[in-house]
């Protein structure tokens, strides 16, 4: 055990932090509170800086342009982003999930033709899992392609979908086998969200935004050699990308809850309950310790998985309890924060007394997702007690 | 940057978890847990034998000179095996203020007699305010004796020294001298005695400054957290071979959410205790400048995740759980001691608030 950066891993620290303070937009602050839709060409535009400085995708063998970056350096390259509050990149599905997926199970063809473009945010992509009856029970799901010459025909409805609006290309799950079990007759397909009979909807969501879309699919043709793994494999291939959901995603989540309880720790300064500072009130100093210390048991937890999964190469048992740790830790942060600023916590964005701009009230709102979202925690704490801890499955 | 454990840290793990189960098995804790001190002659030799009273002491002084990340791991391995006795107050506790207030005379002196299983030692701190804040000690030396009365000392019978903070220093006793009288106070962990202990003008001999016992007591907490891991551990396993095995409705529990979901929160949280627990351990080992509040942070959750751990477990096992036949109360009863022990929970959150809020430790 031992916590201190090698030699390496601080020449990389090094590396990313120069050409950070070099290329970092100035203008991000003007930017970041206009909605997703108006500064999406300038997230697109920052990651096509990055890509152009090889820093699009750390984490990606070299050949397709990553750095083969270990977990480590993953972690040191998103604390390095967050640091200096770079910009998010536009195709974060693209980069985090389905990359990789293409990666590991596409073929030359797929991945000349999808690699570069998912780096260079040239192509955006969106993820087409969940359906109105599959939910947790993803693999019951309908969405049928039915094989016609050398194309699938596919006819359904998808829903949850994130950046279904701006989506080029969608890693797309459907039903090619009714006949067998239902893990078995599933198929990945990677579509073109242009075909014929592809149809987006917002998705409004309790927040009132719409990060979510739902797409319905009318007779879409889609080419046989955009299945994604052998037919009737989906699963698999699906699972692959649900675990990179669960995996590094992690890191970035991290340094995000480390900067609100900061800001939050900032506010109970000047925040006043019952006549004085919440910063000098027992009570939210007990509640804001319990936080502060969770943010950092998530963090080191973090990091005992990345030490886990480089050692053995499998996600240790360790990882399987983030998704869990994280959402409900969230929602205890928000509901601090409401709790520090009693009445003014309702205040939406607008309002011209609502307190930072009303981004407590919509954390609050949004933190009511997180766990449902990715595998409601009813779904991991099955995952833990079947696959980790070795109980009969309960369904 | 490496979180695992490296090749000796297993090593000493695993051989310190196969040598409490084969020199402390439950039979043997329940044995100790009916005897006045939980205290064996026989198996202290045998600790001492595996190095293990001399853990963290500087090799000159005859211990192993290792660290505290190593000294939690122990501490984790006794914890799982519920070990009775005064090895987390002679080496965990009073060797930690040895080797933080006295000076090398003292060291040499009193930590090789510990480390070749000679001797035993505790500290006496709380007194009747019950508060863990050095401000509020009252018991003073004046001429070089003591005089007032210490609760909740673990392991005064048998302990060779006392080590006594005072409000002017921190003090060595032999408990053997006339004016020390010591009572037992009947409390709840059964594995761990506590006692009251009275001095009436006794001669002692002054180890250092009380501002010294701030690390010390840093250590002890990250030693009890680690001990509460291992129980934490045991009572998991415990309670998931209980699931797979007890059935109720035609089926072993364990396939039902309601208990499968207990089973994943008590994963949860031990885990996260763990790993705060090694960090902590790591930062003190290393002086790291977020060393304090990182304690704080593996203490408080450890207490409360033993407690709600426990809580858990119980009630997987339903009615077995609240037999006295049943360890899991044995688990249960240590966890409430050690909750409270070196701080509870409030009070180290009062601590954390302080060093992130006043003393600005949140920006790292």
């Amino acid at each position: 055990m031992d916590l201190k950066l090698t030699a390496e891993e601080l020449a990389f620290r090094n590396e990313v932090r120069a050409w950070l303070e070099a290329n970092i937009p100035t203008d991000w602050s003007e930017w970041r509170e206009k909605p997703l839709d108006e500064s999406f060409p300038y997230l697109r535009a920052w990651q096509r800086k990055l890509y152009e400085g090889g820093w699009a995708a750390v984490s990606w063998p070299t050949e397709y342009g990553g750095r083969g970056a270990t977990l480590m350096q993953q972690s040191i390259f998103w604390e390095e982003m967050a640091r200096v509050n770079a910009p998010p990149m536009a195709n974060a599905l693209g980069l985090g999930l389905i990359g990789p997926t293409i990666i590991a199970y596409g073929t030359n063809s797929q991945k000349e033709r999808h690699i570069p473009k998912i780096l260079s945010a040239e192509e955006i992509w969106c993820q087409g899992f969940s359906e109105p009856n599959a939910g947790s029970d993803l693999a019951s799901l309908q969405t049928e392609a039915r094989l016609d010459g050398d194309h699938y025909v596919v006819n359904g409805q998808k829903v949850w979908t994130s950046y279904g609006w701006v989506g080029d290309w969608c890693e797309l799950v459907v039903r090619t086998d009714t006949t067998v079990s239902k893990h078995k007759g599933l198929t990945v397909l990677l579509v073109d969200m242009k075909s014929p009979g592809v149809e987006v909807r917002p998705l409004r969501q309790m927040t009132g935004e719409s990060e979510f879309n739902e797409i319905f699919f009318r007779d879409v043709r889609v080419p046989v050699e955009n299945v994604l793994g052998k037919v009737d494999d989906g699963w698999n291939v699906a699972v692959s990308t649900l675990m990179h959901e669960r995996g590094a995603y992690g890191a970035r989540l991290v340094l995000t809850f480390k900067s609100n309880i900061n800001r939050l720790i900032e506010l109970s300064r000047t925040v006043l309950r019952n006549g004085r500072p919440a910063a000098q009130d027992p009570i939210i100093r007990q509640k804001l310790a319990q936080c502060f210390a969770e943010v950092e048991i998530m963090r080191v937890n973090q990091l005992r998985a990345f030490s886990h999964i480089s050692a053995t190469g499998i996600p240790g048992p360790e990882g399987s309890i983030q998704k869990l740790f994280w959402s409900e830790l969230n929602q205890r942060i928000q509901q601090l924060a409401q709790e520090m600023l009693g009445p003014y916590g309702q205040l939406l964005a607008g309002d011209p007394h609502a307190v930072e701009r009303g981004t407590w009230s919509y954390g609050y709102l949004r933190s009511r997702g997180n766990t449902i979202e990715a595998g409601t925690s009813e779904i991991q704490r099955n995952i833990i007690g079947h696959f980790v801890l070795g109980l009969p499955r309960s369904y | 940057m490496e979180f695992g454990l490296n090749e000796s840290q297993e090593i000493l793990k695993e051989s310190a978890r196969k040598f409490f189960a084969g020199e402390c098995p439950m039979a043997e804790v329940r044995r100790l847990t009916e005897t006045d001190t939980a205290f064996d002659a026989h198996l202290w030799a045998k600790l001492a034998e595996q190095g293990y009273t001399g853990i963290i002491f500087p090799e000159d002084t005859g211990g192993a000179g290792l660290g505290i990340v190593e000294l939690a791991l122990l501490m984790e391995e006794a914890g799982r095996a519920l070990l009775p006795g005064p090895f987390f107050s002679t080496v965990a506790l009073a060797g930690s203020v040895l080797l933080a207030v006295a000076d090398a005379a003292q060291r040499r002196d009193y930590l090789s007699a510990i480390s070749r299983g000679e001797a035993r030692a505790t500290v006496a701190f709380l007194e009747a305010s019950a508060s863990w804040d050095p401000a509020d000690v009252q018991i003073t030396a004046v001429k070089g004796k003591l005089k007032g009365e210490k609760l909740f000392v673990p392991d005064a019978a048998v302990a060779d020294w006392i080590i006594a903070v005072a409000k002017n220093g921190v003090f060595l006793v032999d408990p053997k001298s006339g004016g020390v009288r010591i009572t037992p106070m009947r409390s709840m962990d059964l594995t761990r005695k506590l006692y009251t202990v009275q001095f009436d003008n006794v001669p002692a001999e002054k180890l250092g400054e009380v501002s010294g016992i701030s690390k010390a007591f840093d250590v002890a907490a990250v030693a009890l957290a680690a001990e509460m891991v291992g129980g934490m551990q045991r009572t998991l396993d415990l309670t998931v071979e209980y699931a797979k095995t007890r059935k109720q409705f035609g089926k072993p529990i364990g396939i039902f959410q309601a208990v499968q979901h207990q089973c994943a929160d008590m994963y949860l949280e031990t885990e996260s205790a763990r790993s705060a627990v090694y960090y902590a351990a790591w930062g003190l080992q290393e002086n790291t400048f977020d060393a304090a509040s990182s304690v704080s942070i593996a203490k408080m959750y450890a207490s409360d995740a033993s407690r709600t751990v426990g809580n858990r477990g119980i009630q997987v096992h339903g009615g077995m759980g609240f037999t006295w036949e049943n360890d899991l109360h044995l688990y249960y009863r240590r966890a409430k001691a050690s909750e409270t022990a070196f701080g509870d929970p409030t009070f180290h959150r009062e601590r954390l608030a302080h060093l992130v809020i006043e003393a600005g430790a949140a920006s790292a």
